[in-house]
């Protein structure tokens, strides 16, 4: 279920524009936020906040690559594999993180931590190799870096 | 070093931090804005952009002047401004590093171009990735209002624009003009041929002007500056203007440079990047972005402008300079692109949806050394397939791969003949 605070908030946020479907977007985000990923209900509570149908919010929700239709961890990991960061390390990168969470691309470590997934060039070539956690940038990235980056966020866990 | 050419958009560049509407003030910002609502008729600001022979810096060139005009007058109301911020082309990082510096350039330039077309509605759509920069907009989009600069009888003049920011959930598809008008209504953002044009039906049918970051923050220095001022910043003498250059890859310092249009691809590289890295020798550009050609040593000195890159059988695009040595494998650079143009495929068209799978895998087994030569004369099929899809997405993608063929045809062979990859070690 919505919280009530959420809920309100959003219906403010969409009364206040011209159309509430330009909003399907920034709504979807703050469900997300909420349930973890765009899960089913999560959606029918977006058609019902937005007035479209679910059918609708799918074709947006299957578009784009920072909605997640599935489970994520709790921290998403984007790696960029476009061409910059490919030519900096960034293949070598990909197979070390991998091989510190013992999962492969698209996978989520068996504590549900952390998803790793590759994105599309993230508009931070001069700082190649460069990824996304939670959507923050971190980059240039070295291996150590990178280690100190996940130790981290694994004390932080509790 | 750069500092040797006027600097125009990135003038008062701070390195951690934007330049505030005070600061921006102090400068000069906002008196184009307030001369033209004093002063000024509509038809004068489009006059002027069209002298000056802007051309759009979003990738394709267009004049900004001639877009402007396109807008009839009897057109209906409202009447939108877009302001595209979504910036995802492989190698470009130049909006990002001008909107952490320049915010109230960009609201001037957007109220300027609303103005000159009655637009009273602006929206800045922004990929997710550039998070922090929506924040500083929406903010400083705040303090503009408060400060009558936006919103309602703007300055005490009867020209009301407010703008909003629009987050897009991350497309590559959605920095087309036609995709992206789709992308702010809600709906699936897959691009959509004109006619009718945006100027004409765009956003909720009504007129839609949509520029890029970088083409509408030199507005309002060619407003008060002039059309003569701006064409004389370019150093080639049909060009215009200064341009954001953001160079990557294998140079010492990869970043973002403002420089007269017309400047050398090897001052660029020597002067402003310091040189190759590891004192590697220069094999190949992509001058502007993932959807150009490859220049290679022969065009070491070709003068960075639409014009000249045009006569080269290339293209300017984004000014995205990214920068091979002699140890980078052509054939893998490639493989790259391509994986990049098959995911992001919006997968309406069918030559693009099935011809990027099928040019990545062709490249794939060259590179791993399971390449045949009839592969050759295959991917060149495949690529002119892909000139007959729906949008520019697939022409632009397949630029590599045809300039691969065309400048790297023994390197491609070695791999094939050789069974491998002659650069793996
Ligand atoms: C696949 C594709 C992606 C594009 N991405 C962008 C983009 O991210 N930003 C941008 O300004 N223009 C982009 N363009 C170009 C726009 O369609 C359009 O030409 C431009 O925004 C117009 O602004 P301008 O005239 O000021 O350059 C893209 C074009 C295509 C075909
Ligand atoms: S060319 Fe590609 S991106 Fe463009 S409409 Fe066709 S499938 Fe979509
Ligand atoms: S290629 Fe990785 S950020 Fe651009």
């Amino acid at each position: 279920m919505l919280p009530e605070t959420l809920k309100t908030e959003l219906q403010e946020r969409i009364g206040r524009v011209a159309h509430p479907r330009e909003m399907a977007i920034d709504v979807i985000n703050a469900l997300q936020d909420h349930f973890g990923y765009f899960s089913d209900e999560a959606m029918a509570q977006a058609a019902d906040l937005l007035g479209m149908s679910p059918l609708e919010l799918e074709e947006l929700a299957t578009f784009y690559t920072f909605i997640y239709r599935e489970p994520v961890g709790r921290h998403v990991i984007h790696v960029c594999d476009s061409l910059v960061c490919w030519m900096e390390n960034g293949e070598n990168l990909v197979a070390h993180l991998c091989d510190r969470l013992s999962i492969n691309m698209g996978e989520t470590t068996a504590d549900g931590l952390f998803t790793l997934l590759p994105v599309c060039c993230i508009g931070y070539c001069d700082r190649a190799p460069a990824i996304l956690v939670d959507r923050k940038v971190h980059g240039p990235l070295t291996i150590e870096a990178l280690d100190r980056l996940i130790d981290t966020l694994k004390e932080n866990r509790s | 070093m750069t500092a040797t050419y006027p600097q125009v958009l990135l003038e008062h560049r701070k390195p951690d931090r934007i330049t505030t509407l005070s600061e921006y003030r102090q400068a000069g910002g906002y008196e184009a804005l307030r001369q033209v609502l004093t002063a000024l008729d509509r038809q004068e600001v489009k006059t002027r952009l069209t002298d000056a022979l802007l051309l759009g810096r979003g990738g394709a060139g267009f004049p900004a002047g001639i877009k402007v005009q396109t807008v009839a007058e009897d057109a209906p109301f409202p009447r939108y401004m877009v302001c595209n911020a979504d910036e995802m082309e492989p190698g470009t990082f130049k909006d990002r590093v001008f909107l952490h510096a320049e915010p109230h350039m960009l609201i001037e330039g957007m109220t300027l171009a609303a103005y000159s077309i009655k637009a009273s509605h602006g929206i800045i759509f922004i990929r997710p990735e550039y998070e922090s920069a929506a924040r500083i907009l929406e903010r400083e989009i705040g303090i503009a209002r408060r400060e009558g600069l936006l919103g309602k009888g703007i300055l005490d003049s009867d020209h009301d624009f407010e703008i909003a920011v629009h987050r897009s959930g991350g497309r590559y598809i959605c920095g087309e003009v036609t995709a992206q008008i789709n992308a702010l209504q809600g709906i699936r953002p897959n691009p959509k041929q004109p006619p009718p044009y945006p100027t004409d039906k765009g956003l909720w049918g009504k007129p839609t002007l949509v520029n890029n970051v970088e083409t509408l923050a030199c507005i309002p220095h060619i407003v008060k500056n002039g059309a003569q001022w701006f064409k004389d910043l370019a150093i080639s003498p049909d060009a215009a203007g200064t341009k954001l250059f953001c160079v990557s890859g294998r140079v010492n310092q990869p970043g973002c440079y403002e420089l007269p249009l017309g400047i050398k691809l090897s001052e660029i590289i020597e002067t402003c990047c310091g040189g190759m890295k590891g004192g590697a020798r220069f094999k190949a550009c992509l001058p502007g972005g993932a959807s150009t050609g490859y220049l290679t040593a022969d065009h070491y000195h070709i003068a960075m402008d639409f014009d000249s890159l045009k006569k080269a059988h290339n293209r300017l695009g984004t000014g995205a300079v990214m920068v091979f040595d002699h140890h980078s494998c052509m054939v893998a650079a490639t493989l790259n692109l391509t994986e990049f143009f098959a995911r992001e495929s919006c997968g309406w068209c069918t030559p693009c949806r099935e011809g990027f799978p099928y040019l990545r895998d062709l490249l794939w087994r060259i590179e791993t050394g399971q390449g045949e030569a009839d592969f050759i004369p295959m991917i060149k099929t495949m690529c002119r397939h892909l000139w007959k899809s729906y949008c520019a997405f697939a022409p632009g993608g397949v630029a590599s791969i045809e300039s691969l063929l065309e400048l790297f045809e023994d390197e491609v062979m070695a791999h094939i003949e050789g069974k491998g990859c002659p650069f793996k070690k």
